[in-house]
């Protein structure tokens, strides 16, 4: 369904002074039919997510797949040096075999571990983000870092006055227009739904 | 929201708002620094300067310039190396271990407790990096491809161990610190005027925004590394101890170690917190979020931890006595009664009787009270590092090579420069960056701020 015609849509900022206005505005919102893009908070909401529609993120299996490569890594890097390249016998305890030496082997297996988990997650978190040095503020309004609550919102004409209705009516101590953006024709169609 | 139960203490005192709580935070970095502020600051900046003179001869001389000798072949150096580290953990401690214990008075405090800790670690890494008495050639510690026909460190030593844990434990410390300062910066950033400011804190902030995507990744990552830095931090603290433990040294060579070394570290780590809490407190009129009751939590975790600590002084003598080995008896009996027994005794009264103070309620709200025995812990804890090392190198299997140890003005100026930079460091951290973690802070502002507390009490009552 839906035509391929270019559509305008208009940028408008709900801005609350606490959450719990906020989550319930979110609530109203997408059960009418509104796609929330994004909320600015100064601090993390609980339960926002389900909320607005926002995937689990899924840092934590990153962090175990960087964590298991630090442990071969370690293990790999041990027994190579201490059993392939150059067996030593240290105070009568020779490296014959890297099982034979496992127990001293652990510290830095789970050193390296915690190592390539917690860089690997910390540096894909920064990425992902794009959280870094010389990036730009990427909150639509100052204020959001401080004391305000902002729903972000990307909407057709119909929608922005529905929209604002609800916002009103939830508690919106602010409703600011942000001015309107033409999307082309070509990336309407995924929107029809 | 969470309902929190109408006895516990609020944490936040006063009426507080989210924008109240920026402000506080953010008045000393946009406000004037205290007159004593600059004084502690030129102190601290001073003997860090000393501190770098002493440096600088050590390697210019070698680690004779010490008070070293035969025996006693690391003079001061492990002593306060292990201090020092001791003192980092607690900072892992408090935003590590309580965040997995959903522990909400952590939040006032993990900010400087985890500043402390990084700036600890420095410290330590000063130490431990000149007592190979050669540090230009402290690479060779690392796993590199070399020209020795490629020679491996050896893995099978606690030594390579602490070179990875330490390493490890720094490194994880900062990235844990940061990605939680980043919010902040962001907040500050939005909120101050001055351009220079404005960029300074642009770039630190790292262009946060506090969309509801990134503080969903920013609560997991914070809690997978919680999850690693648990276990890292007594890992690292074991690892010290095998230093020691695994050595057939009498008096080292006891398997009680790695417990009772990891209990010391949070106890001497919690008394440092305190002591520096106490004055960032005061100067930065902090009153309302570091109330008496987080005080009183953490001197509660002093108990616990001192009395750890007693326990194990007390097991150490029974072991060596059941033991039967009498060089083992004798390594205790002369650290009790030999030529240094004064330190021994000194360890004994700072971390084993003074602790049991804070069983008195009285004692453990006192801020004064308080700040004493925080500092008599870190000085029983030094001397507790003291008193494993130095007596028991100064009377070793062979009586021929018995001596004693007197620091020379260098051992003493390197340790006092560490404290000064650690001071330096930790002035200049709270002036510029923001002590307490206030978003995180915001989220318990309405289950735990006392005026939110009243309203819902009230509330409830109708």
């Amino acid at each position: 369904m839906g035509s391929a015609v270019a559509k305008t849509k208009h940028i408008l900022h709900g801005v609350f002074n606490d959450e719990v206005p906020l989550l319930e505005a979110c609530k109203k919102l997408r059960a009418s039919g509104i796609r929330i893009k994004e909320v600015y908070s100064p601090m993390p909401i609980h339960g926002i997510d389900g909320v607005i529609g926002v995937p689990r993120t899924r840092i934590a299996i990153c962090a175990f797949i960087y964590g298991i490569t630090g442990t071969s890594l370690a293990t790999l890097m041990m027994w190579y040096m201490m059993v392939h390249d150059w067996p030593n016998d240290i105070g009568g305890k020779p490296n014959w075999a890297y099982y034979f030496n496992i127990p001293a082997f652990i510290p830095i297996t789970f050193e390296s571990t915690v190592f390539c988990a917690a860089h690997g997650m910390a540096l894909t978190y920064f990425l992902r983000c794009w959280l870094v040095p010389g990036a730009k503020a990427k909150n639509p309004d100052p204020r959001t870092t401080d004391d305000k609550f902002l729903v972000y919102l990307e909407l057709t004409q119909e929608q922005a006055t529905k929209a604002e209705e609800i916002l009103k009516a939830n508690g919106a101590e602010e409703i600011n227009h942000k001015g309107s953006f033409v999307v082309p024709a070509a990336y309407t169609l995924e929107e029809a739904h | 929201m969470h309902a929190e139960s109408e006895i516990r203490l609020p944490l936040i005192l006063g009426n507080k708002s989210y924008r109240q709580i920026s402000d506080d935070i953010i008045a000393p970095i946009e406000g004037k620094a205290a007159k004593g502020w600059y004084t502690l600051l030129i102190l601290c900046a001073l003997s860090f300067l000393w501190g770098i003179g002493c440096l600088a001869y050590t390697i210019g001389v070698g680690i004779g310039a010490w008070g070293s000798n035969n025996g006693v072949d690391w003079a001061w150096d492990i002593t306060n190396f292990v201090w020092w580290i001791g003192i980092g953990h607690a900072g892992t401690l408090i935003s590590a271990v309580l965040l997995l214990f959903r522990q909400k008075w952590r939040m006032a405090i993990n900010r400087s407790a985890e500043a402390m800790t990084i700036f600890a670690v420095l410290c330590a890494a000063i130490f431990v990096t000149l007592h190979t008495g050669r540090p230009w050639l402290d690479y060779m510690l690392f796993p590199l491809p070399n020209q020795f026909g490629s020679l491996w460190p050896n893995f099978n030593s606690p030594l390579l161990w602490d070179v990875f844990a330490v390493s490890t434990y720094a490194t994880v410390s900062i990235v844990f610190w940061y990605i939680g300062l980043i919010p902040d910066f962001g907040m500050i950033r939005d909120r101050v005027i001055k351009p220079w400011q404005k960029k300074m804190y642009s770039t630190l902030s790292f262009g946060w925004g506090g969309s509801a995507r990134h503080w969903s990744r920013f609560e997991e990552v914070s809690l997978v590394l919680a999850g690693l830095s648990t276990p890292l931090v007594f890992s690292v603290h074991s690892i010290v101890s095998f230093d020691f433990a695994t050595s057939v040294v009498p008096g080292w060579h006891t398997t009680i170690f790695p417990p009772y070394f990891v209990s010391g570290a949070v106890f001497s780590g919690f008394a440092m917190v305190l002591t520096l809490m106490l004055v960032v407190r005061k100067i930065y009129k902090l009153e309302h979020y570091l109330t008496i009751k987080h005080i009183e939590y953490m001197n509660i975790v002093i108990i616990v931890t001192g009395s750890i600590v007693g326990v194990a002084y007390l097991t150490e003598l029974f072991i060596a006595w059941y033991s039967g080995v009498e060089w083992e008896q004798y390594a205790f009996l002369n650290r009790a009664t030999g030529p240094l027994a004064w330190s021994y005794w000194a360890m004994m009264t700072c971390n084993v009787i003074s602790p049991q103070l804070f069983w008195f309620k009285k004692i453990r709200t006192s801020i004064f009270a308080t700040f004493i025995l925080s500092i008599v812990v870190n000085i029983g804890m030094w001397f507790e590092r003291f008193v494993i090392i130095v007596p028991t190198l100064c009377r070793t299997y062979l009586p021929s090579t018995w001596n004693t140890y007197t620091p020379s003005f260098i051992d003493i100026g390197i340790f006092v420069g560490t404290i000064g930079m650690f001071g330096t460091f930790f002035l200049l951290f709270s002036r510029y960056f923001p002590v307490i973690a206030q978003a995180e802070l915001k989220t318990i502002l309405k289950s735990s701020g006392e005026q939110q507390k009243k309203d819902a009490a009230q509330h409830a009552h109708h």
